[in-house]
C-alpha cells in the first residue's frame, strides 16, 4: 500500500514527522495481534494532528511505536518513521526512528527531549516515591546540560507556566498530594521542560472532569502558540478533536480509514465509519432525537480480523464480493483528503 | 424520552433533606475531627416513568446520593420516600433491614464498569439468575426460562446462557448487567455511569436499549453521569450537583437552553462541541472544586464564580423555584442572563 503524498501550501514544506506504512505486531502464544497495520500520516511543525478511533484501533500503539516504548512483546515489523531534528543545532536532518534501537543513544536523546509524551493517567505515570520536582529535574538534566539548582529553577518556572499555584512549594510535593488536574498540569510541565518540537498527548484529558479538561486544552493551545510545537493528539472524544486538531486521522483496526483537514472530517466525512461515528454521539445542541444512530456490532477481536476491508462486517454500504475480498487503499478524494473505501474511485 | 406530561404525575420517589457525612477520624483514639459532607441537604423527586439525570463532576456526591437511595450506605439524616407497587409510601432511611430485601426487588442498580461488575467464574445463567435465587423466585426451570427471556430482551442470544463473561465485549457485558438488573421486575433503576466505560458506537446502542426498555416496561430511571450530552439525550429532567448540593434542577431542554446557575452555564460551555466551526470562546472555570471536608463559606461555588458578590460569601443560597419546575440555588438567579446551548439548529 503506497500512501499518496499530501500537498498543502499553508504548511511548512517538509513534515516534522512522517510515518509511512507502519506495521506493529504483538506476537503472543495464542497468535499475532496486528495492532497497527500499514498506517501512514504526517505532522507539520506548529500544527495539531488528531488521531481518533475506538479502543483497540491501534492509535496508542502507533504513537508508542514512534518513541520505541511499546509494551512487550510489541515490535515494529515494517514501515518508516521519519523525524526531522530541528532542536538546538540539528540542521533539520531527518532520521528514521523505526530503524533505530529503541534503547540506543539516538532514541534516548530524542525521547523526552525533542519528542515528549503525555500519558492518559498522570497518577500512574509519576513515581509515588519521588517528589514531582525531582522527577522533572531528572528529565531536564538528562537532556540539557545544566546544574541541579538550575534545573530546579527551570522546574519551578515550568510548573508556574502551566498554572500550578505556588510552584515553589508544589515542586517538593508528591504526585498523590496533587489533584487530578494539577497532576496532569505537572505532567505537561515535565514534558515541556526540554522544549520538545513534538508533543504526543495520549488521551490527556480522558480521566479529567469537563471543567478541568477545558483548562488543560486551553493550556495546551496557548503553549503550542508560544513554542510552535507540533502536537499529536490521541483521543476517542470527537469534541476534543474538533476543538484542537488541524488535521485528523481516523483509525479502525490498525488502519487509517480517513485522513482530512478537521473541517472536512466534521462537515464532509467520506468513510462510512467516520460518518457513523459522528452520528452516534449525542449532541449538546439542536432538537433531541428519539433514537441515536448506532453502529451494529462491535470492534472485532484482534485475533479474528475480517478479510478485506476491516470495517466491512459493520458497514452499511457493504458491497458483497468487493469489500470482503479486497483491501481498499488510501486515495485522494479532495485537497488533503484521503479515504480508504471502495465507494470512492481509486481505492 | 417518554414524557408523561398528560397523565397526572405520580411521585415514585421523593428525597427530602438527604445528608450523608463520612467522619474523618484521627489519632489513636480515632477521635472524630471532622466530616466529609458528601451529600449535604439534597431534595428532589422522581415521577413514575420518567428519567432524572444527576450530573456533576467527580466528588460532587452524585454516586453517594444514588447509594443512599438503595440504602447501600445509610444516610446521616433525611427522608427517602418510596411509593411501593400497592400505593403505600415507605421511608427507606428508617426501614428495618429485614424489610429492605423486599424493597430491593423494586429498585435495582446498573454499574459503571462492565468488566469488574460481573463475576468471571459465573456463567450468564448464574449472573442473571442470581437475583431470582436471592429473592426465592421460581424453581430452576422457571429461572432458566426467565433468564432466556431477559437475555433476548437486552439483545443477547439465549444460547449464550452457559458462557462466561470473558467471551463478551464491553457493550455485551453492559447488556448482561442490564439483564441482571431487570430480573426481579424492578420499577426503579439506578444507573450509575452506565455508558462511560463504553466506546461511542457501543454507547449509542446501550442508550437506545435503555430507552426501549423504559418504554416497554414502564421503568423509572435515576441516571447518574458526568457526560452532559448523554444526560441530555436520555433525561426528562436534570439535577446538577456541586460539592454535595443540588445547585439547579429543571426539565432537560430548559436547563440546557436556559441555565440559571453560573456553575451549570460553565459546565455546559466546558463541553467541547463536535464541530470545528464553533470553537468556542468559552468561560473556562478557574480553580478547583471545593473540598467537601472544608467547604468555603456562603455559596460553595463563590470562589470560582465570576458573578459572586458579598452576599454569596456569607450566606448560603437555598434551592428555590424561579420558574415553574425550574429550581436554582443562587442569590442572583433572577438577574443573571447566562448562555445555554442552542436548541434549534
Amino acid at each position: 500500500m503506497q500512501p499518496t503524498p499530501m500537498v498543502n501550501k499553508q504548511r511548512s514544506d517538509e513534515p516534522l514527522l512522517s510515518v509511512k506504512n507502519l506495521h506493529t505486531h504483538f506476537p503472543l502464544d495464542e497468535g499475532t495481534v496486528v495492532a497497527v497495520d500499514g498506517a501512514s500520516f504526517e505532522l507539520y511543525a506548529g500544527q495539531t494532528l488528531g488521531i481518533v478511533g475506538e479502543s483497540g484501533c491501534g492509535k496508542s500503539v502507533a504513537a508508542r511505536s514512534i518513541l520505541g516504548i511499546l509494551d512487550k512483546p510489541g515490535i515494529v515489523v515494517d514501515g518508516e518513521i521519519h523525524f526531522r531534528r530541528t532542536q538546538d543545532n540539528e540542521a533539520g536532518e531527518s532520521i528514521d526512528l523505526a530503524g533505530q534501537d529503541p534503547n540506543g543513544e539516538v532514541v534516548r536523546s530524542i525521547r523526552g527531549g525533542e519528542i515528549s509524551y503525555i500519558f492518559q493517567e498522570p497518577m500512574t505515570s509519576f513515581s509515588p516515591v519521588h517528589t514531582v520536582g525531582n522527577q522533572i529535574i531528572e528529565a531536564i538534566r538528562l537532556h540539557r546540560d545544566v546544574s541541579k539548582s538550575e534545573a530546579r529553577t527551570i522546574a519551578v518556572e515550568m510548573l508556574g507556566l502551566v498554572g500550578i499555584p505556588s510552584p515553589e512549594t508544589r515542586v517538593d510535593e508528591y504526585a498523590f498530594q496533587l489533584s487530578g488536574g494539577l497532576r496532569q498540569r505537572a505532567m505537561i510541565a515535565m514534558s515541556l521542560s526540554c522544549n520538545p518540537t513534538l508533543l504526543i498527548a495520549d488521551e490527556p484529558t480522558t480521566a479529567l472532569d469537563v471543567t478541568t479538561q477545558a483548562q488543560i486544552l486551553d493550556l495546551l493551545r496557548r503553549l503550542q502558540d508560544e513554542y510552535n510545537m507540533a502536537i499529536m493528539m490521541i483521543t476517542h472524544d470527537l469534541g476534543v478533536i474538533a476543538e484542537m486538531a488541524d488535521h485528523v486521522v481516523v483509525m479502525y483496526l490498525g488502519q487509517v480509514v480517513e485522513s482530512a483537514p478537521v473541517d472536512d472530517i466534521f462537515h464532509n466525512p467520506k468513510h462510512p465509519y467516520t460518518k457513523a461515528l459522528l452520528e452516534s454521539i449525542p449532541r449538546m445542541d439542536g432538537v433531541r432525537q428519539e433514537k441515536l444512530a448506532s453502529i451494529t456490532g462491535s470492534v472485532p477481536h484482534p485475533y479474528d480480523r475480517p478479510t478485506g476491508c476491516p470495517y466491512n462486517p459493520r458497514c452499511e454500504a457493504f458491497i458483497e464480493g468487493v469489500c470482503n475480498t479486497k483491501m481498499p487503499e488510501l486515495s485522494l478524494v479532495g485537497e488533503n483528503h484521503q479515504v480508504s473505501c471502495f465507494l470512492y474511485k481509486g481505492a | 424520552m417518554v414524557q408523561v406530561e398528560e397523565t397526572p404525575e405520580r411521585k415514585l420517589l421523593e428525597v427530602k433533606n438527604l445528608r450523608k457525612f463520612f467522619p474523618i477520624r484521627r489519632g489513636i483514639m480515632q477521635k472524630e475531627v471532622g466530616a466529609v459532607r458528601a451529600v449535604d441537604d439534597v431534595s428532589f423527586f422522581i415521577n413514575e416513568g420518567e428519567t432524572l439525570g444527576l450530573v456533576g463532576e467527580s466528588g460532587c456526591g452524585k454516586t453517594t446520593t444514588s447509594r443512599c437511595i438503595l440504602r447501600a450506605v445509610s444516610p446521616t439524616s433525611g427522608e427517602i420516600i418510596y411509593r411501593t407497587e400497592d400505593g403505600e409510601t415507605v421511608d427507606v432511611v428508617t426501614m428495618p433491614r429485614a424489610q429492605l430485601r423486599g424493597l430491593r426487588r423494586d429498585m435495582q442498580l446498573i454499574f459503571q464498569d462492565p468488566f469488574s461488575s460481573l463475576n468471571p467464574r459465573m456463567t450468564l445463567m448464574d449472573i442473571v439468575g442470581e437475583p431470582l435465587l436471592v429473592h426465592g423466585l421460581g424453581n430452576k426451570k422457571e429461572r432458566e426460562e426467565r433468564v432466556a427471556e431477559l437475555l433476548s430482551l437486552v439483545g443477547l442470544r439465549p444460547e449464550y446462557m452457559r458462557r462466561f463473561p470473558h467471551a463478551f465485549s464491553g457493550g455485551q457485558r453492559q447488556r448482561i448487567g442490564i439483564a441482571r438488573a431487570l430480573a426481579t421486575h424492578p420499577r426503579l433503576i439506578v444507573a450509575d455511569e452506565p455508558v462511560s466505560a463504553l466506546d461511542v458506537s457501543v454507547q449509542a446502542q446501550v442508550l437506545n436499549l435503555l430507552l426501549d426498555l423504559q418504554r416497554d416496561l414502564g421503568l423509572t430511571y435515576l441516571f447518574v453521569a458526568h457526560d452532559l450530552s448523554v444526560v441530555r439525550h436520555i433525561s426528562d429532567r436534570v439535577a446538577v450537583m456541586y460539592v454535595g448540593k443540588i445547585v439547579e434542577l429543571a426539565p432537560t431542554d430548559e436547563l440546557f437552553a436556559n441555565p440559571k446557575h453560573p456553575y451549570t452555564a460553565a459546565l455546559l460551555s466546558a463541553v467541547p462541541e463536535p464541530d470545528p466551526r464553533r470553537r468556542s470562546n468559552r468561560v473556562v472555570l478557574q480553580g478547583e472544586v471545593a473540598n467537601p471536608a472544608d467547604p468555603p463559606s456562603g455559596c460553595y461555588f463563590h470562589p470560582r464564580c465570576e458573578h459572586a458578590t458579598d452576599v454569596c460569601r456569607v450566606e448560603a443560597p437555598s434551592l428555590v423555584e424561579v420558574e415553574p419546575n425550574h429550581y436554582v440555588s443562587c442569590h442572583h438567579a433572577k438577574e443573571l442572563r447566562l448562555a445555554g446551548v442552542a436548541v434549534n439548529d
